[in-house]
């Protein structure tokens, strides 16, 4: 569904992905683990086009969209939650999530899809009016998916989505993308807690200085040991294994 | 033929998927082995070359190959790329100078196990079977390689080993093995044990025989299927690289499946080192792209074969690679080890500092592959006493047995009688007759 070919992006003179090699099959969840700085989100942003790849190539669906504009990324099926889930504070629940629809033409769909998310999640429901900056962070973390879901995309990028969590909210934002996954989303998933994400994922790949340095099953990363030494640290464990 | 697939998700992947997982996997092998190998280090710093500029598999090319010798040099542990503790098991092969030491992490392990569990499901193995396994368990990769496969497709070892025929043929009686695996030359062996013991093999439950570890040839192929009532496939497998596992024919017997998931193959000139195309017949190079604790770039196997692309009736979509038809070195095969020609005589020069002039003869007694090593006798190394000599005789024959792993006869001959014009090879005379 979405693959990138030795793909460098750079931010001005810093080379931040140096040939960086990546799909996401159709239905998958996949994730990227990796340390701070090691070019994680940089592989998000460049796939979304905010900062595009200088070489190399991502296609999504057969399609080239490495130097496509962000918004006809967009269009063809790919909506990004960043990190810091960037919610508009100032706005309500309900125009942050019609703002999601706005690529989409048919305004009845859109609003069909607004009254299903809010049904579907009550934590919104119950807000709906009420501007979004007063939502707690867990909240504001559901607002700023269903907001990218209004797109309806055939893949969903997501970074960072527990950063800022309490444990029980962090285990609700997880059960939330292995459900949006069970209803056909495809998930590209980039989370600090690697141990989380590798449970949840089919397949990771781990990151290094902008280098690809492993990949595989999750149950195999899961069980290595380099990957148990530098992502698993022993404080995640309880937040997570249940 | 309905036949069973152990990984229909990677041995029938489409050419497309398949590209891009080997891009994958080869440029973190390339960032591993340049972060951890000094030997990689050096020598893609010395051709300037950063793993970020392999942009697709083609550039592979580029680099250069790695040899035997390479790896004996590096004695014992130096082209680990992780360290010893993650290390689970340690094999070893006879190099040029040095045995080759290649370890697996336990990562490793469970794709070796997993490649031969596709290589026994495509030879017809189930968990209804009972795998004979007459590799030699020990520091060579065949016996143990081959048996934790068999275990994980579930089906019930038998860990023999090699040898003591007679028990083996008792144990595939009483036990009713359905498959055996073996060299080529041992089914025979067995065969003939079989004949002498009066075992009539139709009344054997034996329905399988995965060969590898030699070279072998059609005509051995009908006679083991004749002799022992078996379907017989050929598998390739090398210890540099893993073991057993590497490539295997299925029950169509049209050329062994190679496992490109985790080894990206070529085959080029010998002598030019360049690409050859699908079908043209030249030397198999393997890189590895999933292994851990020693991964090897563009290896050269020394063996002649050839590789086909077109999908196979069985479904399986990998490249094909053809019967290993020879070596581009001087090495030796025999009962499944590489022998090196030359060691023979570095070994005896090891008893008294000077070279004495030698040469191997390799020929075969039934189905038995036996090694004569000539001698001649000079100043240096000759005995009045017929006791000296005769210990002289001892001496050499354990030096080399234990150098080379297999035991040779030692004939003292006079000074100069060696018939050079006989050889096959330098310093070899391979009588064995193996016409395709």
């Amino acid at each position: 569904m979405l693959t990138l070919k030795s793909v460098h992006t750079f931010y001005g003179n810093i080379h931040a992905l140096k040939g960086v090699s990546l799909h996401v099959n159709q239905g998958e969840i996949v994730t990227l683990i990796g340390a701070n700085g090691a070019g994680k989100t940089t592989v998000l942003k460049t796939i979304s086009g905010l900062t595009p790849a200088k070489r190399g190539s991502v296609a999504f669906e057969g399609r080239d969209i490495t130097r496509m504009a962000a918004e006809e990324i967009v269009r063809s099926g790919i909506s990004h939650v960043p990190e810091g889930r960037k919610v508009f504070g100032t706005l309500s629940l309900r125009d942050n999530i019609e703002m999601g629809g706005f690529i989409r033409g048919n305004k009845r769909e859109v609003r069909a899809d607004m009254l299903h998310f809010r049904e579907k999640f009550p934590i919104l429901a119950d807000r709906w009016h009420q501007m979004a900056g007063t939502l707690s962070g867990g909240e504001q973390q559901v607002l700023a998916i269903t907001r990218a879901l209004m797109a309806r995309p055939k893949l969903l990028i997501l970074d960072e989505p527990s950063m800022g969590l309490a444990p029980l909210l962090v285990m609700e934002t997880f059960k939330i993308i292995k459900t949006l996954r069970e209803e056909g989303t495809t998930i590209l998933l980039i989370e600090q807690n690697a141990r989380a994400a590798l449970h949840i994922a089919d397949r990771g790949y781990v990151l290094e200085t902008g280098k690809i340095v492993l990949q595989g099953k999750c149950q195999m990363l899961l069980e290595h040991e380099e990957v148990k030494r530098a992502y698993l640290g022993k404080g995640y464990r309880e937040v997570w294994e249940d | 033929m309905a036949m069973k697939i152990w990984d229909q998700e990677y041995e029938c992947m489409s050419r497309d998927e398949l590209t891009q997982l080997q891009l994958e996997r080869l440029q973190a092998t390339l960032n591993r082995v340049y972060k951890n190998v000094a030997f990689y280090r050096k020598k893609f710093d010395g051709i300037n070359f950063d793993p970020e500029d392999l942009v697709e598999l083609d550039d592979l090319e580029k680099l250069p190959f790695t040899c035997s010798r390479d790896l004996s040099d590096a004695y014992p542990y130096d082209f680990f790329a992780v360290p010893l503790r993650e290390v689970v098991r340690v094999h070893s092969s006879s190099g040029t100078s040095k045995p080759i030491v290649v370890g697996y992490t336990r990562q490793d392990l469970k794709h070796w196990s997993q490649l031969v569990a596709r290589i026994l499901t495509a030879a017809g193995v189930t968990a209804d079977d009972v795998v004979q396994v007459t590799l030699n368990y020990g520091l060579l990769t065949g016996g143990l390689g081959l048996h934790y496969g068999a275990e994980l497709v579930g089906a019930s070892v038998l860990p023999t080993s090699v040898g003591r025929t007679e028990r083996q043929v008792t144990i595939m009686q009483d036990y009713r093995s359905t498959a055996l695996a073996a060299t080529p030359s041992y089914a025979l062996v067995i065969a003939d044990r079989m004949d002498t013991m009066g075992v009539d093999a139709k009344t054997l439950t034996l329905r399988y025989a995965m060969l590898a570890g030699e070279p072998w040839t059609e005509a051995m192929r009908a006679e083991i299927e004749d002799r022992l009532y078996v379907k017989a496939t050929d598998n390739y497998g090398l210890s540099e690289i893993m073991g057993p596992g590497v490539a295997g024919e299925c029950l169509h017997q049209a050329g062994m499946h190679l496992s490109e998931d985790h080894f990206i193959a070529e085959v080029v000139d010998p002598e030019t080192g360049n690409r050859l195309e699908a079908g043209e017949k030249g030397e198999l190079i393997i890189t590895t792209i999933t292994k851990e604790a020693f991964p090897l770039i563009r290896f050269r196997t020394g063996d002649l074969c050839s590789l086909e692309y077109t999908a196979c009736e069985c479904g399986r979509t990998l490249a094909r690679m053809s019967r290993v038809l020879g070596r581009t070195d001087q090495v030796i095969i025999v009962k499944g080890i590489n022998i090196i020609p030359s060691r023979v005589g570095d070994l005896l020069e090891e008893i008294h500092g000077t070279r004495p002039p030698c040469q191997m003869v390799v020929h075969r007694e039934g189905n038995l592959d036996k090694i004569t090593v000539l001698v001649e006798v000079s100043e240096e190394i000759f005995f009045d006493k017929m006791r000296e000599q005769r210990s002289l005789v001892e001496a050499m024959r354990e030096k080399v047995a234990g150098g080379i792993g297999v035991t040779p006869r030692i004939v003292l001959v006079e000074s100069g009688s060696i018939n050079r014009e006989e050889e096959t090879a330098p310093g070899v005379v391979d009588r064995r007759k193996l016409s395709q």
